[in-house]
């Protein structure tokens, strides 16, 4: 039992759990992967279709049976439908999280969300003037049209510079209107439309330049303004911050629309007093996922862990509220909480679960409701079964809330601080590390192995997501950890008293990584695909990392996968991803699952592209 | 010893063709599906799910007694182990005539071209349990003895029975 926990994990705290899970025979993604070997290789390989009925139809890998499906096409055409479809969803996810947002603010701004306010009216400046407009009204109206219109540009997209923008005009995949690219994905892929594997991916790096210089970016803008950009802070991560005598509020998902408000409930005096009384020392709000990274990195909101430990968390039993909004929330949530006293709160008229108590979120009510939630969780409290607890005592201490913003701060005021240490080489390069996690690696095996090589090869991460968490957990974001880098990256570290490892925020943050490779860029006057920079996603599953993995090889970046995405069926648009791709967009994908060598993949890259910016 | 075989259970095969693939991945050099896919020549299967009459039904050599193809082969290319009762070729041994193709009732004798030898399913000697079984999700293919195939067909029999006597009507 010891030697398989430890084939699942590496967090030690997800260890434990599990091996309490294991005890009292509760099943988790682990044992359900298990259930689900082998996994289908039509699948695996993306050479099932099942766009029409005239089938499914699969492609016969091995050259004996069907070569091409009922409607003549081949595995080109299939592989490459299918791996749109998935750039549509991921870049839908994206996207309608950025309406939801989106529309908060217009109804902040024309004063029908009194539960808002404006935390950042300097950022909310900049974007008027950004979007040429002349008041806050105006800018919400200019940003929700963008998601319905029919013609570019989409704004945030001139962010990226000039050459970049002229490639994309060239090749016809400068975005042309946020929605628009998603459901013409959807018409191109449905039965007898596009069949060209080329024209299809063309379409597919223009939805998710859509997602990444648009949804993402809007999403990732605007929750600064509403809920403030986030500065350095420090706070904790693991399953330890999970108090005994205190009631725990777990805010689960993506959005911080919610879990803000959470936060303000369980700040409520009101509130603590009620929890007092039944029994409790106080309430403490902890965060899963990307809503974690929000609450995280803006409130300090300390951190439960990342996309695998969800299942464990409430394992713990003193888990009185899980509250949950859109995207990676596993259903398995409902029959696991039943076996516990927790309540599986959902929140969104998007996403409900079997096994969950809904309790409807809208911008216009969100601090009650936010308050009948932890109302909810505080009475809860007395319902635990003191036989069925048991909280891991591991927690790491991490600074977070590195935005753009605050990274220019910490440099003096401006890049060039950083632009030095990197022709120095002292930096040696930046690493863009984010994802998912996916059982078929060991929890965070594969992000923190492949972001210690890098550190230790002096080359800056910066992290979002679950790497982000993982990041967290391991103790790598906090500025001690630059004992674990480089000689050259140890120093620039100690000299500004940051970590080796910048903690940039959620999924959608990956928007910032974009806006930090455009300033660096701009500054040294080349284009994002010259820049001695990487990215990798070691750990994905979500169709989102679909999308960001191809609006990054988009925008210039060399992104290296540790899970083999469902394209090996077509050579050719394997080729495409993995070479032909650079002589396009000057970018491409790599699959490397053994995060050593993918981190060596990164390395040599950025080594190449520093030898041809003439760097030593 | 009774031996265990590879058993259908002919109702129950939803036609993904799992245990195919997982039988050329089995047979390939590289043994995994990322890697096999680009291997010259491209491994091939040795069993086939076909449908007839409205019902799919995967197709598995029988490893029969007295097996025509052993009889047929005149080079001894094809011959049955006495003891697992295995029947297998030897590759080095085969001209590629095809008789066991002919003679085979079930046609699962296939031919690898480029070598010109005759493929055949080998029970997957060097695992416990084979590929196929393995790759199946429906339960429709069963590595048991024949004994314990009967069990669980009867089984299912009497709890189709029993289902019938006690519904209502």
């Amino acid at each position: 039992m010891a030697n398989e926990v430890r084939d699942r994990s590496i967090d030690p705290a997800s260890q434990e759990m599990l091996e309490v899970c294991q005890r009292a025979g509760l099943e988790t993604a682990w044992d359900r992967f298990d259930r689900q070997q082998p996994q289908c290789g039509f699948g695996e390989l993306g050479l099932c279709c099942r766009n029409c009925n005239m089938g499914p139809c699969r492609i016969d890998p091995f050259g004996e049976g069907a070569s091409k499906g009922v409607c003549g096409a081949t595995s080109d055409i299939i592989v490459a439908r299918n791996l749109l479809r998935s750039i549509a969803a991921g870049a839908a996810a994206h996207s309608d999280h950025a309406r939801d947002v989106a529309r908060t603010f217009q109804l902040v701004v024309e004063g029908k969300a009194p539960s808002y306010s404006i935390k950042d009216p300097a950022k909310l400046e900049r974007l008027i003037k950004e979007y040429g407009v002349d008041s806050p009204v105006a800018l919400a109206a200019a940003i929700l049209a963008e998601f319905g219109q029919q013609e570019g540009p989409i704004q945030f997209t001139r962010r990226a510079p000039p050459q970049r923008q002229e490639l994309w005009k060239k090749l016809g995949i400068d975005p042309r209107g946020i929605d628009r690219e998603i459901v013409e994905c959807m018409h191109r892929t449905t039965m007898g439309v596009d069949n060209d594997y080329v024209n299809l991916i063309l379409q597919g790096l223009r939805t998710a330049l859509a997602d990444g210089w648009g949804g993402s970016m809007i999403a990732t803008e605007l929750q600064d303004v509403l809920f403030g950009t986030p500065a350095p802070v420090f706070s904790e991560a693991n399953l330890g911050v999970l108090e005994p005598d205190q009631v725990n509020v777990i805010v689960h998902g993506h959005e911080p629309l919610l879990s803000e408000m959470v936060v303000a409930a369980a700040n409520d005096p009101e509130m603590i007093e009620l929890a007092k009384k039944f029994g409790s020392k106080g309430i403490n709000v902890a965060g899963l996922c990307c809503t974690g990274n929000e609450a995280l990195m803006r409130q300090g909101v300390p951190l439960a862990g990342n996309f695998l430990s969800q299942e464990l968390a409430v394992a713990t039993g003193v888990a009185d509220a899980m509250v949950v909004d859109v995207q990676c929330i596993m259903p398995a949530l409902g029959a696991l909480a039943g076996c516990f006293h927790t309540k599986f709160i959902s929140t969104s008229p998007k996403a409900k679960f079997p096994g969950a108590v809904h309790m409807e979120f809208h911008e216009e009510t969100a601090l009650e409701t936010a308050k009948e939630i932890v109302r909810t969780a505080v009475l809860n409290y007395q319902n635990r079964d003191p036989a069925k607890v048991h909280i891991p005592q591991i927690k790491s201490r991490c600074m977070v809330g590195f935005s753009v913003e605050s990274i220019v701060a910490a440099l003096g005021g401006n890049l060039d601080p950083l632009l030095g240490a990197i022709k120095m080489g002292n930096v040696r390069g930046i690493g863009a590390v984010v994802g998912c996690n996916n059982p078929k690696l060991p929890q965070d095996y594969g992000h923190i192995n492949m972001v210690l090589e890098l550190i230790k090869n002096n080359v800056l991460v910066v992290t979002t997501g679950c790497n982000a968490q993982a990041c967290a957990k391991a103790g790598l974001l906090q500025p001690e950890a630059a004992e674990k880098a480089g000689v050259g990256l140890k120093g620039v570290c100690k000299a500004l008293g940051i970590p080796p490892v910048l903690h940039m925020g959620s999924c959608v943050d990956i928007s910032r990584i974009l806006v930090a490779a455009a300033a660096i860029a701009n500054a040294l006057g080349v284009d994002i695909s010259d820049l001695p920079a990487a990215a990798a996603a070691p750990e994905w599953m979500s169709e989102k990392a679909v999308a960001i993995g191809t609006y990054a090889v988009g925008s210039g970046v060399y992104t290296v996968l540790g899970t083999m995405p469902p394209v090996l069926g077509s050579s050719a648009v394997a080729a495409l991803l993995t070479s032909g791709a650079r002589d396009v967009v000057g970018a491409c994908f790599a699959v490397e699952p053994d995060p050593f060598k993918a981190a060596k993949l990164m390395i040599d890259h950025i080594d190449g592209q520093r030898k041809k910016l003439g760097l030593a | 010893m009774e031996m265990k075989e590879v058993f259908v259970r002919l109702d129950r095969c939803l036609g993904c063709k799992s245990c195919e693939m997982a039988c050329a991945v089995e047979h390939s050099t590289s043994k995994s599906l990322f890697g096999s896919i680009s291997e010259k020549p491209l491994p091939i299967r040795r069993l086939y799910v076909e449908k007839a009459e409205g019902q799919n039904v995967p197709l598995v050599c029988r490893h029969c007694t007295d097996a025509p193809c052993v009889a047929v082969c005149r080079t001894g290319a094809m011959f049955q182990d006495t003891v697992t009762g295995i029947v297998d070729r030897k590759k080095e041994k085969c001209v590629g005539c095809w008789m066991c193709a002919m003679i085979c009732p079930y046609g699962v004798i296939g031919r690898q071209k480029e070598a010109r030898v005759a493929v055949k399913c080998d029970r997957c000697k060097d695992l416990d349990e084979p590929a196929c079984v393995r790759a199946c999700p429906a339960g429709t293919l069963v590595f048991a003895t024949e004994g314990e195939f009967m069990e669980v067909m009867r089984k299912a029999a009497a709890a189709r029975m029993a289902r019938m006597a006690l519904s209502p009507g």
